[in-house]
């Protein structure tokens, strides 16, 4: 039996949201799950992988409560998860602006920005939460951007037309993080959180069915040991890593979710990924990272190419009149504020067109000279200073008098593990939060709602609904390293180790990770054809052969090794890598961030077929190359019908 | 273009370090310091070699993770961090030292990686406003006005990265103490921990082992997020403040 000949198993559902209105469902599930008592709970202990907005605000607020958290992260600090890379804000339905906006808007605005495929009842509380949000943010000393008489500003951002984006000039993401960091400090320094930096999560313990905790390795010193714990919370972040390029952190990884998808977690959505449409264009093959300049620079910049193809004169040579605003043309309405999908996707037409600019081809003109002329160069600089500043040391061309150059790059995952309302994943006692599940987002996330949903997680979500699993769950067993299972992971995770160490070829983890990113980006970036996807399907399994064949890792297991982290990163991309892209071969329709060329409208857009595809598809793992089975939720709109998504 | 490069390696804290000298061919200006680096390491693994360890993470300038004095200078000639530092600040045939920060309170850990979780202690220490999850009152109870949210801005802008900390003679960890200072102090949520908070993370500061201030001003010039020097005046005028008001009570 082949990869592609997977089997449709038995339907997944979520049985913990309520039934009843949408606006109640939150607060009579928060008032139906169980509670532990104060006294009780410093006997549970939680752990949660992690550190990010999802995952420092989750470990902060639950040790509040009480719990006894144990927290782990790869970063030598919790402040440097690469949350803290977000630029452009937050959104939440404070309504402020008194412009329309209401969390029904905001839900509404999600589930239509996420092409219908995301599960309302997760979109209502989350709409319902942000307000909350920026409350708790506000009162942790987050510095938000503030009008002259003290409130907080708000700007607009792609797919909606309200304003109800806050931020903290170019740096919304590290302010945020920063808060939960201090939050998370403060019980850090009080003991109730063991925290573990520099330490990896390489395996997930399941012990009579439950999650009962994790092996991880020490990077300073090489240690691998084994944490036990009552619950375990995964908040370690997307895999768009997958594609070597994108704009995730170097280290970013898929390794603590695809572990604990091995041991039985389902993985929901996998080919969701979001091509982020403001990225600095790549200038070659040394590239290492791409760089994101935020969505809100389409609130002031107009994006535009030549009218005719192969135009190499320079942009201020070229008259209006010879200049072709397609987004402001194709989409009057949203302008250059379309959702990130469509932007990217309109981006590269216009390039496979033969109308890109710069080098290669592959970028279109971002530019502010009208905003300029408009606001004037102080306004501007006020407003975007520090990412003209970031762009002109990059590129080393001014913004102030050249117009950007952006292309479109790999940003954000909108799979993940599978979780129920409670966020709890098909393994009971093990939660994923943020960007790790597939929740909220459907088939395209909205710009500034990550930190949304990272935050809504961790701080209001998982811990109200952990209470719910821990007094069901009150006395379990305890685990020792003795225990048959627990040795049985514990020599995998060696074995695979020693085993890296041991070939001794002749290729470094980079490149294999290089080869199988630009085959991802060839076949199952921003346009997916079932030959190409069959094509990358051959493929992936020949490139793990060969890196098991040829892989080099220099050192030992017992120090601080680098390209031994790195090596086992590439491992599982190379498993994950395979089933992005039978999940793409799978969804025969065009959604969202999922563009299947054979599925599209007349006039190019995407062709969504509601009819078979009105699902989310959840995973289950089988064996290494071995063809998962698929296990569908269907998707119920209740409250906003799906249509034909219009931004014209 | 082609370069000579003499990198500090360290095998563990406890090891003797020493500077080894590499040549690198065909490096682009359009490269990053730190892609220059990934190029020497893919030829240290080729050749059966340890690549060089260092710290690195968004490669965006925000994480705060890279850490290299560069030529002497904590993240190079701009100013900058190191990941946002480009071989075009650089020429053909140059030569070019790279060590780690160097200070008593950041510990070696290999090569150019240091251990800098004494200032995690610090911010432990009293570096937050106590607000649990929940406690919250709506935002706009408390206006700010926007001279002083921007100063709070200014500070909290501080990457955590340690440059103020490797440039300073006596490796002193003022600005970055006064930066999470002045950011909660200045703030209305802050003010119920205002003297607390100074008092508890300078006294953690001291006992980390950073050196103290002589306003030789060498952080503030390497800062990559222009910390301002004045931030440190502002935390001693808190301090004293503090002691006196909490020797009154």
């Amino acid at each position: 039996m082949t990869y592609t000949d997977y089997v449709t198993g038995e339907p997944v559902a979520d049985t913990k949201a309520p039934a009843g209105p949408i606006n109640e469902r939150w607060d009579k599930r928060r008032f139906e799950a169980k509670l532990v008592n104060p006294a009780n709970r410093r006997k549970h202990t939680v752990i949660v992988v992690g550190t990010g907005l999802a995952g420092g605000s989750a470990g902060a607020t639950l040790a509040e409560q009480g719990y006894h958290v144990v927290q782990f992260c790869y970063q030598d600090s919790p402040r440097r998860a690469h949350s803290i890379a977000a630029q452009g804000g937050i959104n939440a339905a404070k309504n402020y602006r008194n412009d329309g906006d209401s969390v029904h808007r905001l839900f509404y605005d999600t589930v239509k920005g996420g092409d219908f495929r995301a599960r309302e009842s997760n979109v209502h509380r989350l709409a319902q939460i942000s307000v909350e949000i920026i409350d708790q943010c506000v009162a942790q000393g987050v510095p938000f951007a503030r009008e002259y008489g003290g409130l907080l500003d708000t700007r607009s951002f792609g797919g909606v037309q309200v304003s109800r984006t806050f931020y903290a000039r170019g740096q919304t993401g590290q302010q945020l993080l920063l808060g939960a960091y201090q939050a998370l400090s403060r019980q850090i320094a009080a003991g109730n959180v063991e925290m573990h930096p520099r330490t990896e999560m390489l395996d997930l313990i399941v012990v009579d069915g439950r999650a009962r905790g994790i092996v991880a390795r020490d990077l300073i010193t090489g240690k691998i040991s084994t944490y036990f714990a009552d619950a375990v919370v995964l908040a370690s972040g997307g895999y768009g890593n997958v594609f070597y390029l994108s704009t995730n952190a170097m280290n970013s990884n898929a390794t603590a979710i695809w572990r604990a998808h091995r041991r039985g977690a389902y993985f929901a959505n996998p080919c969701f990924t979001q091509i982020h449409p403001t990225c600095i264009p790549r200038t070659g093959d040394h590239q290492s990272k791409l760089t994101l300049m935020s969505e809100s620079l389409r609130n002031d910049g107009r994006i535009w190419v030549p009218r005719a193809k192969g135009d190499d004169r320079p942009p201020n040579r070229i008259p209006e009149d010879e200049r072709d605003y397609y987004l402001e043309r194709i989409y009057p309405s949203f302008g250059n504020l379309v959702p990130r999908d469509i932007a990217s996707r309109a981006a590269k037409n216009v390039c496979d067109e033969g109308r890109g600019v710069g080098p290669g081809g592959q970028g279109v003109y971002l530019d502010f000279a009208d905003a300029i002329r408009r606001m004037g160069r102080k306004a501007v600089e006020a407003k975007y200073g520090n990412l003209f500043d970031m762009y002109q040391r990059i590129t080393d061309e001014d913004p102030y008098e050249v117009p950007m150059r952006i292309y479109p790059a790999v940003h954000y995952t909108m799979g993940g593990l599978w979780v129920d309302y409670d966020l709890q994943t098909t393994i009971p006692g093990l939660f994923a939060i943020g960007e790790a599940n597939f929740s909220d987002h459907g088939a395209n996330r909205l710009g500034a709602s990550a930190l949304m949903q990272g935050l809504a997680d961790g701080y209001f979500v998982l811990p109200a609904t952990i209470n719910d699993y821990l007094a069901r769950n009150p006395h379990q067993e305890p685990v020792t390293d003795q225990h048959p299972v627990v040795q049985e992971v514990l020599a995998e995770t060696e074995d695979r180790l020693n085993l890296l160490l041991s070939v001794d070829g002749d290729r470094t983890p980079d490149s294999f990770h290089r080869e199988v990113g630009e085959l991802m980006w060839e076949f199952c970036g921003m346009a997916r054809t079932d030959a190409g996807l069959r094509k990358a399907l051959e493929r992936i399994p020949q490139i793990r052969e060969e890196f098991w064949r040829r892989i080099k890792v220099p050192g030992t297991g017992e120090e601080f090794n680098q390209s031994l982290e790195k090596a086992n990163r590439v491992v599982d991309y190379l498993e994950l890598a395979e089933l992005m892209c039978l999940d793409a071969l799978h969804r025969a329709e065009s959604c969202g961030g999922h563009f299947r060329e054979e599925s599209q409208t007349p006039d190019g857009e995407a062709a969504r077929r509601d009819d078979e595809f009105a699902y989310a598809a959840a995973w289950e793992f089988t064996g290494t190359g071995e063809a998962p089975t698929l296990h569908k939720e269907d998707l119920v709109f209740e409250y906003v019908h799906p249509t034909q998504r219009s931004y014209a | 273009m082609k370069l000579t490069l003499r990198v500090w390696r360290q095998r563990d804290a406890d090891a003797e370090g020493a500077m080894s000298t590499y040549e690198v061919d065909g490096i682009s200006s359009d490269m990053s310091f730190l892609e220059m680096l990934d190029v020497l390491n893919e030829q240290l693994i080729l050749a059966g070699e340890d690549p060089v360890a260092f710290d690195h993470d968004c490669r965006e300038g925000i994480c705060g993770a890279c850490s290299l004095v560069i030529n002497g200078d904590a993240h190079g000639p701009e100013r900058t961090t190191t990941c946002q530092l480009h071989m075009r600040s650089f020429k053909d045939g140059d030569t070019i030292d790279i060590e780690p920060w160097r200070a008593a309170a950041f510990p070696v850990i290999r090569d150019l990686v240091v251990d800098r979780s004494a200032f995690d202690r610090i911010i432990q220490a009293g570096g937050y406003i106590t607000a649990p999850t929940g406690s919250a009152p709506e935002a706009h109870a408390t206006p700010v006005p926007k001279p002083d949210a921007d100063f709070a801005f200014e500070h909290a802008e501080c990457i955590g990265c340690g440059a103020c900390v490797a440039a300073c003679p006596n490796g002193a960890a003022m600005l970055f103490t006064s930066a999470k200072v002045n950011h909660l102090g200045v703030l209305p949520q802050g003010a119920p921990e205002r003297e607390t908070r100074v008092l508890d993370m300078v006294a953690q500061m001291d006992e980390e082992g950073f050196g103290g201030c002589t306003l030789a001003g060498e952080c503030a010039t390497a800062c990559p997020k222009g910390i301002p020097l004045v931030s440190i005046t502002s935390m001693n005028k808190e301090w004293l403040r503090a002691t006196r008001k909490v020797a009154k009570r």
